[in-house]
């Protein structure tokens, strides 16, 4: 996988301030907690290529990082036609009025050369025009040429935590499950892509129903279920080599539903035996399971707190699905969820504050967020059928499948903004179900 | 009685629009329902056959939304399977739990083992040996109908019985 090849450097180019630092609680700030956001206006003109063979890439790594930022919903793009000024040198002296004067109030310059060595060597500096000075440092990243995408989402990521505060999420992938042929013979096959839809790559072939994967903390595993023997048993795919190992295979018994804990050895899955579906926790290394829940209920859809000390879970017991945290060694669980409604699939923020979840309410679907103890519920989404949320690294937004209805329906997948703004769907080239975002490479 | 009263009584039992069509039920058509018989349909007049079980028994029965217990209508279908396959007793049976598309697909998985396994106890309790019969839930993941409102969903809330030849020891 072309991943693979990218070695990535990150060099400390100049500092143009002493204190860096202090240009981080400068004026150019979006504060994303506020209520109503206006997208800042930024400009990325195309990157100065200082050799022929980085003509073409310098363009395109400036599209990439421009539709990274506007597809936040939080920045602006100012267009290339309105620019006065021309980047042509990557150390002369910005012109800030020239860009004042189009009102771009974060620029990005950059220069992309190919190395004797073949590899692609991007500088970048950020702009405060406003105050006219640099935000944070000059960076230097170095890539295979193929890698040309993955580096412009890191300048892209750089831009975005300078400014907001907050860690980006550009440089990432997700995994979900590719869909195609009618709704009552649906191919479903693993497939893995850039969090944009870039690089698709397909990780199984579509002979057998695949569902639900999920990454490991470190992005290089996959948990997945599987009915290849005939029966839903849980997988775990080593994304390098598209290796796959059966996980749990008791005769007789249903697992699925699996998730890593922050350790990256332990899992988390439901197992059904007997009509009955309860929590189980697994440690991959030694294969040793425990028994977590043990009501005749359903219990399923388990998700690790970061610090790994506590499962959030769906059950019925109360007699309608709704959200529990238990201890992650088991015993009495906490009731969350209180409103009126059905709950599943809670999903705990990599920031720990909050549970994304799928509420099925009055026939419609949603995607929405609480605090961990079941306050401030906040519905973000509304249709025939939403469900499955995942987050990004940075706990802003929330990714999860969408299914329209009737005869035709398909499914694809949407991201939307945990203030509940910016959603839109992602592009993929087929149906598309069950996204995992994957943490930041 | 007759193979058409035996399909008029299960289209009433089940009393659903999709029955009044007895082409549904050809053996050209029995692939699409999931597969599993398809491959050693036989003639539905011989009461050995697998065809026989689809159609005249009834490979399924159906569930209201949300719950897996058995319906009077279910308990007779399954009655009908009981002694079906205490009769054949060279085929093994596969039940297999589905559920509509409301609901999240992890809640369906579960909620399709609670309704394979309320029809593998049932015919437990008719003497069918544990041995010959094994479950799986397929949750929303195979409808049989693909419109969005109830007369679909109805057909999709199913648990359905899949015989095979068992392998000869």
């Amino acid at each position: 996988m072309m991943h693979r090849f990218l070695t990535l450097l990150t060099v400390l180019l100049t500092s143009l301030l002493a204190q860096a630092a202090a240009a981080q609680d400068g004026p150019l700030r979006i504060e994303i907690t506020e209520g109503v956001i206006e997208p800042l206006p930024f400009a990325v003109p195309a990157l100065v290529a200082e050799n022929a063979a980085a003509e073409e890439v310098a363009r395109n790594i400036a599209g990439v990082i421009a539709a990274d930022l506007t597809g936040t919903g939080l920045f602006r793009e100012i267009p290339e036609k309105a620019f006065i000024s021309r980047i042509t040198s990557f150390t002369s002296p910005v012109q800030f009025a020239d860009w004042k004067a189009v009102n771009a109030q974060a620029l990005v310059t950059g220069a992309v050369s190919v190395d004797s060595a073949g590899k692609l060597v991007v500088r970048f500096r950020i702009w405060d025009v406003f105050a006219g000075q640099e935000l944070g440092n000059g960076l230097q990243l170095v890539g295979t040429q193929d890698g040309w995408r993955r580096i412009a989402h890191k300048v892209a990521d750089q831009v975005y935590s300078r400014i907001t505060g907050e860690g980006g999420y550009f440089d990432s992938r997700v995994v979900f499950v590719s869909e195609t042929g009618p709704k009552d013979k649906r191919a479903k096959r693993l497939a893995i892509m850039d969090y944009d839809g870039a690089n698709l790559t397909y990780l199984t072939d579509s002979s057998s129903i695949v569902l639900a994967p999920r990454f490991s903390p470190s992005g290089d595993r996959i948990l997945y279920t599987s009915y290849e023997s005939g029966f839903p048993r849980i997988y775990v795919l080593d994304v390098a080599s598209v290796r796959r190992r059966v996980l749990e295979s008791q005769d007789g018994t249903m697992s699925f539903a699996p998730r890593f804990g922050p350790d990256g050895t332990t899992v988390v899955y439901s197992v059904s035996r007997g009509g009955n579906t309860d929590i189980f926790r697994m440690d991959i290394g030694t294969g040793r399971s425990t028994q977590l829940t043990s009501a005749p209920s359903i219990e399923t859809a388990p998700s690790f707190s970061p610090d790994g000390s506590r499962i959030v879970f769906e059950s019925d017991r109360s007699g309608t699905n709704q959200l529990y945290i238990m201890s992650a060694n088991g015993g009495e669980a906490q009731r969350i969820s209180n409103g009126t409604g059905q709950y599943g699939t809670p999903v705990w923020s990599p920031r720990g504050d909050l549970i994304a979840f799928t509420k099925q309410s009055k026939g419609r679907f949603h995607i929405g967020v609480m605090r961990t103890d079941g306050s401030e519920e906040r519905l973000l989404t509304a249709s025939f059928l939403d469900e499955g949320p995942t987050w990004s690294p940075n706990g802003r937004v929330i990714m999860f499948t969408r299914e329209t209805q009737g005869a035709q329906g398909a499914a694809s997948l949407y991201s939307v903004d945990i203030t509940g703004r910016n959603l839109k769907r992602v592009p993929t080239a087929t149906g598309a179900s069950d996204p995992a975002w994957s943490p930041l490479q | 009685m007759t193979y058409l009263t035996r399909l008029l009584m299960l289209c009433a039992g089940l009393a659903l629009a999709a029955c009044t069509d007895p082409g549904r039920f050809d053996d050209s058509n029995t692939v699409d329902l999931n597969g599993g018989n398809g491959g050693l349909a036989g003639s539905a007049s011989d009461p050995t056959s697998p065809a026989y079980f689809n159609q005249a028994v009834g490979d399924r029965v159906l569930f209201i939304i949300d719950q897996y217990t058995l319906t009077p209508e279910a308990r007779s279908t399954l009655d009908a399977q009981a002694d079906w396959l205490m009769t054949n007793r060279d085929y093994n049976a596969v039940i297999e739990g589905h559920a509509d598309e409301q609901g999240t697909r992890e809640y369906n998985l579960a909620l399709g083992a609670r309704r394979a396994n309320s029809v593998q106890e049932y015919l437990l309790s008719r003497g069918v040996p544990a041995s010959r019969l094994r479950t799986v839930s397929y949750g929303k993941e195979r409808p049989i109908e693909i419109c969005s409102d109830e007369s679909c969903y109805a057909q999709n809330r199913r648990a359905v019985t899949v015989i095979s030849i068992a392998p000869t020891s």
